[in-house]
């Protein structure tokens, strides 16, 4: 019997999509057209993988009811035992410094600002991410460099009250820049006096005393003299056929507005600046690969359903909010509630204050009030009335 | 057993002086608790009319006994108003967002602003929100005014002073001048501060009257040798009410300021640590013996509080714990509970005319021999406890309408607990049978999710009362519906250890059984079926395999194809004639080539079969595959034979003198690495100094040579060797543990490098200072089997007790990381349409999951696995 054409399989295939997702619509297309090129489908073979993929899809549904949060939470909290807890380990770039395991995973869902290694991926556009010198020139110019970055030794000359900074030639000219430059940086930008000398570069102070010269001295070793602002190491390196540059830092902002950046794929790991770049959906988005990236580098398996409802929960307001009291927990509806977790007293204080009503409608509310929970079985709010017999009413 | 009342909501709001007199029925005004004869003093502490706690008395307000009398409330009147600590921040708001001029007392906003702010509030209030945010923003800003927009006077800077002082610029603020300002703002502005003026006016802040909570809140504890010991509280309030006495009597005196406003300072004190004895900048009031009290504060906080405590956590009835051993012989579903434990725990049990005859028995047993019951209750509510009543009496009254109380009994259902409850398999429903012993037994296969071993492991039993709850556990919570994890949708449930060593004994190819093994073997397991046709003639005697006994346990129409543990994953497969038989076909039930293990069906793995069977199978045929193949494999390796020794960790002279040269070798690697960093010749990596960079190149070059040391010891280590086949089958241990036992046990590290902390410049005074070779920053070139040299060892020390560190730090950290993430989520769940909702009814996702697909229900996280289902029809 010849088997079908692959048009109609096509054609049986696109009736299922609308009512099972898009992902498992085109991937049966996808098979059962490679399939039946080794092999041919009879019509009624076609129909009844079909309706066994529909029927298997119904099977896979979650019930309503099904305490899935709890479920979500269990799945990552669970595995967090068995994670390391080695802060610096160097993966996939030996020569950068990752945050992994535990901490990393603590980070993500503390939603911190601050951000133990922050690290970008920056991908580069056409004839940039080609060419290896070109690559490195980009990745020179976007690195950070204070004057302390390009200096062998600086030194605070009481006697004459002056700064000295003796120059690394080779640093300069790596950097392109020359010792007349950083003097003239140094002047313009933070108005002081300076000589050059070869390699040595003198300051001095407004004012003569030791506490200016000492501020100033400061200012001096930190000041940046070209890189953007918080890129503090580079690194080239060929990924697939391209030049990468990662860099240890993060500053999306700015590094998307180079032009040599390919700005559809450039990412940093500092969920918060993304949020402030490219919005809430992207760091919802962001969340989820970096937990999923922590997670997977540890050999950990976790369906990524309840690593997108932990993020989903945590960007549902539009901005992000931190799993624990400053976040999620702090902003609950309930009284009850936010006093059993953490604050208890402050919590009651407060409410009593604004004349607040706890209704009772999760479910550490109800545990307190002994109570059946309204998840799962406990959900059904409509009873039967007991008493009679049948017949009756 | 659904409830007859529910709760609808519970308010929060303050209690205003009247409030506390009216609800108060008696005023209290004497430290002293008991008189002379032990009898409580009318107007002290312990007043009759606070309710009862000694048994046998009756309550002189309700008339109730103890126990049944809920307690009830008394005052005492303040002699001077004190400011409620919990408050001090809403009162030190409110005193800088109001006019200080006595005559105005207005909000300092302008009246369009007040509107505006009005509004808003107003606004969220309808929809629950949370209005008080809104609030807070309008106090920020009031605070900030200098005059008052309303009588033009000249605002006062307010000070607070922990914990409980106001000043209006360089003036004090007694209580009573800051309950006279707070008295005058206006109800229609304290919603602007935040307050409620329905439920809490602002000048009940400052109390005037103290409520005196009953006795039975603050039990007093009666010690063997007959002396009474108070409760916390009650020592606390003796010292309110003594000082407040004082006070009242220095004040009707008319003693000096300075005394007054001392002793009034010291009220304030008291009332403050007997609220919270935990604020910061007051000293914690303590007990005569320098304990720190726990007063009404510290009663609710924390771990041991009452939210936490008693409220989120309840202590239950019905439950036993025990030690738990294993007993390879039960079901999976089953649990054995001691008869001890089963003759204590009880089921009630409606009397029905179809168990009538069995209950009289029970009843008639009564507690002490076994099948038989604790208690019966009457129609009318009433409990028999079958100790002392007349069993035989209340057996013959017994009908419908009675309850018994029988004892557990095999085919019960029990929840079956062991802490850490990290996840929902942590509590699986156990199908009870009762065994001699002492100890809970459990089948080996659910150690896995529990996380349990028996090296004196413990575990809770709690019988569920109800049929509600038994059904709801049969159903919903029973083991075999547990086996697959809603983590990942794989078998958490499933062979460990010897179960797979066991299969692969037994599965490979040089397994040849008589009809009398065969045939024992499979009865171990519970099948006598015919045996299939023998596989093997020789000699004129018939022998069947091990892979025929072992597809006697799988489903006819099972197709499967995989590679097993132990597949060394060559560049070109061999397939059907791989030599070590990794390559599994299963056609129509029947296993053609490979060998089972890890890959078959070990739990937490990638296990083919059993996954496959749960999910085209059910849980019912999964759960007896389970207990059959577990049996079987144990009973393979008993009959053909299997243990491990050090000696299966020999390796040959030449081997040895092999792994020497390699670790000779590489250690002289080191030496001219560190030769290359002293003369500067070493050329750094990108982004990292010399010195990191020459750590990074030696402990490659160290592990490289470990490696190396291990190749060499694993080829003298073949399949044929046991600890190998546990190894490579995923039974237990790793090629790595055995090359360490070997070969070499390789670098020690602490925080991620080489050992090098100790003395200055050195590890040990065994070496020179500076020293950087392997020796002498941690490399252990020895193996565990020869053993370690005494430095060696003093390192191994180090790099293990930073695990043993590192593991305390995680379980701590990670524990709570699991209480947060459970608290931020718990209240979500899918509703009919299958969206995901909060508590408050907030959308969190519009579709489960962006697909609705259950986790537990999928195939490791897919929906539907199309290829097998293809490859399943187009097979017929």
């Amino acid at each position: 019997m010849a088997g079908v054409s692959e048009e109609t399989i096509k054609e049986e295939v696109q009736k299922l999509s609308g009512e099972l997702p898009e992902g498992v619509v085109k991937e049966l297309q996808r098979a059962l057209v490679k399939k039946s090129k080794e092999k041919a489908i009879t019509r009624d073979q076609l129909n009844r993988i079909i309706s066994e993929v529909k029927n298997a899809y119904l099977n896979a549904l979650v019930e309503p009811g099904e305490a899935v949060g709890t479920v979500a939470a269990q799945s990552i909290g669970e595995p967090g035992t068995q994670m390391t807890l080695r802060t610096f380990h160097y993966a996939g770039v030996a020569e950068l410094n990752v945050t992994l395991g535990l901490p990393r995973l603590i980070e993500i869902l503390d939603a911190r600002k601050n951000i133990a290694n922050p690290l970008m991926t920056i991908y580069l556009k056409e004839p940039w991410k080609h060419d290896k010198e070109k690559a490195r020139e980009f990745a020179m110019k976007i690195e950070e460099t204070t004057v302390e970055d390009v200096a062998i030794q600086t030194e605070m000359d009481l006697f004459s009250m002056t700064f000295r900074v003796e120059l690394d030639r080779s640093k300069l000219r790596r950097r392109k820049l020359t010792p007349l430059r950083v003097a003239r940086a140094i002047e313009r930008d933070l108005n002081l006096q300076v000589w050059v000398k070869g390699n040595l570069i003198k300051v001095k102070p407004a004012i003569e005393s030791p506490a200016e010269l000492r501020r100033i001295a400061d200012r001096v070793r930190k000041h940046k003299l070209m890189g953007i602002k918080g890129i503090s190491k580079v690194l080239v390196k060929m990924e697939g056929n391209e030049y990468v540059v990662y860099t240890e830092g993060s500053n999306l902002e700015e590094v998307l507005k180079q032009e040599e950046v390919d700005e559809t794929r450039t990412i940093t790991n500092d969920i918060y600046e993304i949020m402030n770049v490219l919005g809430i959906e992207a760091a919802r988005n962001a969340i989820i690969k970096e937990a999923v990236k922590t997670l997977e580098e540890q050999g950990l398996e976790v369906d990524i359903r309840h690593i997108m409802l932990v993020a989903d929960m945590m960007t549902s307001t539009g901005s992000i909010r931190q799993i624990g009291r400053h976040g999620i927990s702090g902003e609950k509806a309930s009284v009850l509630a936010r006093a059993s977790f953490e604050i208890t007293t402050q919590h009651l204080f407060d409410a009593c204050i604004h004349g607040e009503a706890d209704r009772l409608s999760g479910i550490i509310e109800n545990v307190i009030a002994g109570q059946p929970i309204p998840l799962g079985t406990g959900m059904v709010e409509l009873q039967m009335k007991g008493g009679g017999s049948r017949g009756s009413k | 057993m659904p409830a007859l009342k529910m709760i609808e909501r519970i308010e929060f709001g303050l209690l205003s002086p009247d409030d506390i007199r009216r609800m108060s029925v008696a005023k209290i005004n004497t430290p002293d608790t008991y008189d002379e004869d032990g009898y409580p003093i009318p107007g002290g502490l312990m007043d009759p009319k606070l309710g009862v706690v000694d048994p046998g008395l009756k309550c002189r307000t309700c008339g109730a006994r103890p126990r049944e009398c809920p307690g009830h409330f008394g005052h005492i009147e303040l002699a001077r108003p004190v400011i409620h600590v919990g408050y001090v921040g809403v009162i030190y708001d409110c005193l800088r967002a109001t006019c200080g001029n006595p005559e105005c007392r207005r909000i300092l906003l302008r009246d369009d602003k007040i509107r505006e702010y009005k509004e808003k509030i107003e606004r969220l209030k309808k929809e629950g929100g949370k209005w008080w945010e809104v609030s807070a923003q309008a106090i920020k800003e009031a605070a900030n005014a200098e005059k008052c927009p309303h009588c033009g006077s000249r605002q006062p800077t307010i000070k607070f002073e922990k914990p409980t002082t106001f000043y209006a610029d360089k003036n004090r603020l007694t209580p009573i001048d800051v309950r006279a300002w707070l008295e005058q703002i206006r109800d229609e502005e304290c919603i602007l501060l935040g307050i409620d003026p329905k439920i809490a006016r602002p000048e009940w802040m400052v109390l005037t009257v103290l409520p005196v909570p009953p006795v039975t809140v603050r039990p007093s504890i009666t010690l063997e040798s007959g002396v009474r010991s108070e409760d916390d509280l009650t020592h606390k309030l003796v010292d309110v009410i003594r000082i407040n006495q004082r006070l009242a009597e220095n004040i009707e005196a008319g003693a000096p300021q300075l005394i007054v406003e001392d002793m009034w300072e010291l009220l304030q004190y008291h009332v403050t640590t007997y609220i919270d004895n935990a604020v910061s900048g007051v000293p914690p009031a303590r007990h005569r013996s320098g304990r720190v009290l726990r007063t009404l504060a510290q009663r609710l906080r924390g771990k041991e509080g009452r939210f936490r405590g008693n409220l989120s956590g309840k202590r239950v009835d019905f439950s036993a714990r025990t030690v738990v051993s294993p007993d390879p012989s039960i079901s999976i579903n089953e649990i054995g509970v001691p008869e001890y434990v089963a003759k204590t725990l009880t089921i009630p049990v409606r009397v029905t005319e179809h168990n009538l005859e069995e209950l009289k028995t029970f009843v008639r047993r009564g507690p002490d021999i076994y099948p038989g019951a604790n208690y019966v209750i009457g129609p009318d509510g009433r409990k028999f406890d079958l100790r002392y009543a007349d069993r035989e009496e209340l057996a013959n009254n017994l009908a419908p309408g009675y309850v018994v109380e029988r004892h557990l009994k095999d085919g019960d259902i029990v929840l079956f607990n062991r802490q850490p409850s990290l996840h929902r398999m942590s509590i699986m429903a156990h199908e009870v049978r009762v065994l001699p012993g002492r100890t809970f037994r459990l089948n080996l296969s659910v150690c896995p999710p529990y996380n349990a071993d028996f090296d004196g492991d413990e575990m809770n039993v709690h019988a569920p009362q109800t049929e509600e709850a038994q059904a709801e556990a049969r159903i919903l919570m029973r083991v075999q519906e547990q086996i697959l994890s809603p983590r990942f949708g794989g078998p958490i449930i499933g062979g460990i250890q010897d179960h797979i060593t066991g299969a692969y004994l037994l599965t490979r190819k040089q397994t040849k059984l008589t009809r009398e093994q065969a045939t024992w073997l499979l009865a171990q397991c519970g099948i006598f079926e015919e045996l299939p046709k023998p596989a093997i003639r020789e000699r004129g005697r018939e022998y069947w395999t091990g892979k025929q006994i072992f597809s006697m346990l799988l489903p006819k129409d099972l197709n499967l194809t995989y590679r097993a543990k132990i597949c060394e994953k060559c560049a070109s497969c061999k397939e059907e004639d791989c030599e070590i038989e990794a390559y599994v076909v299963i056609k129509n039930g029947k296993l053609l080539s490979g060998v089972i293990d890890a890959r078959g069906f070990k739990a937490l793995d990638r296990c083919e079969i059993l996954d496959r069977i749960v999910k085209d199978y059910g849980t019912t045929a999964a759960r007896e595959f389970l207990d059959k193949v577990t049996k079987l494999s144990i009973a393979a390796a008993m009959l053909l034979g299997f243990t491990t020794g050090i000696d299966d960790e020999d390796i040959p002279d030449k081997a040895k003198e092999r792994i020497q040269e390699v670790l000779e070798e590489a250690k002289e690697r080191v030496q001219e690495l560190i030769r290359a960093y002293e003369r500067g010749e070493l050329e750094p990596l990108p982004g990292r100094s010399l010195r990191e960079t020459l750590e990074m190149r030696i402990m490659g070059v160290l592990a490289e040579s470990r490696d190396k040391a291990g190749e060499i010891a694993e080829r003298y280590l073949g399949l044929d060797n046991h600890a190998v086949i546990m190894a490579r089958t995923g039974a237990r241990g790793s090629m790595l543990n055995l090359t360490q036992m070997a070969a070499c046990v390789g670098q020690q590290s602490v925080r991620g490098e080489r050992i090098s902390r100790g003395y200055k410049g050195r590890t040990l005074p065994h070496f020179q200072p500076g020293d950087l070779g392997a020796d002498a920053r941690g490399f252990v070139s020895s193996s565990y089997k020869s053993g370690l040299k005494p430095l060696e060892f003093f390192f191994h020390a180090m790099g293990g007790r930073e695990g043993l560190v590192d593991t305390a730090v995680r379980t701590a950290q990670s524990g709570y990381l699991q209480r947060r993430l459970i608290n931020a989520l718990q209240d979500l769940r899918v509703e009919y349409d299958m969206t995901v909702r909060d508590d408050r009814g907030s959308i969190i996702q519009f579709r489960y999951g962006e697909d609705s697909v259950d986790p537990a229900k999928s195939d490791y996280g897919k929906s539907v696995n199309i290829e097998k289902m293809i490859d399943k029809i187009l097979v017929e």
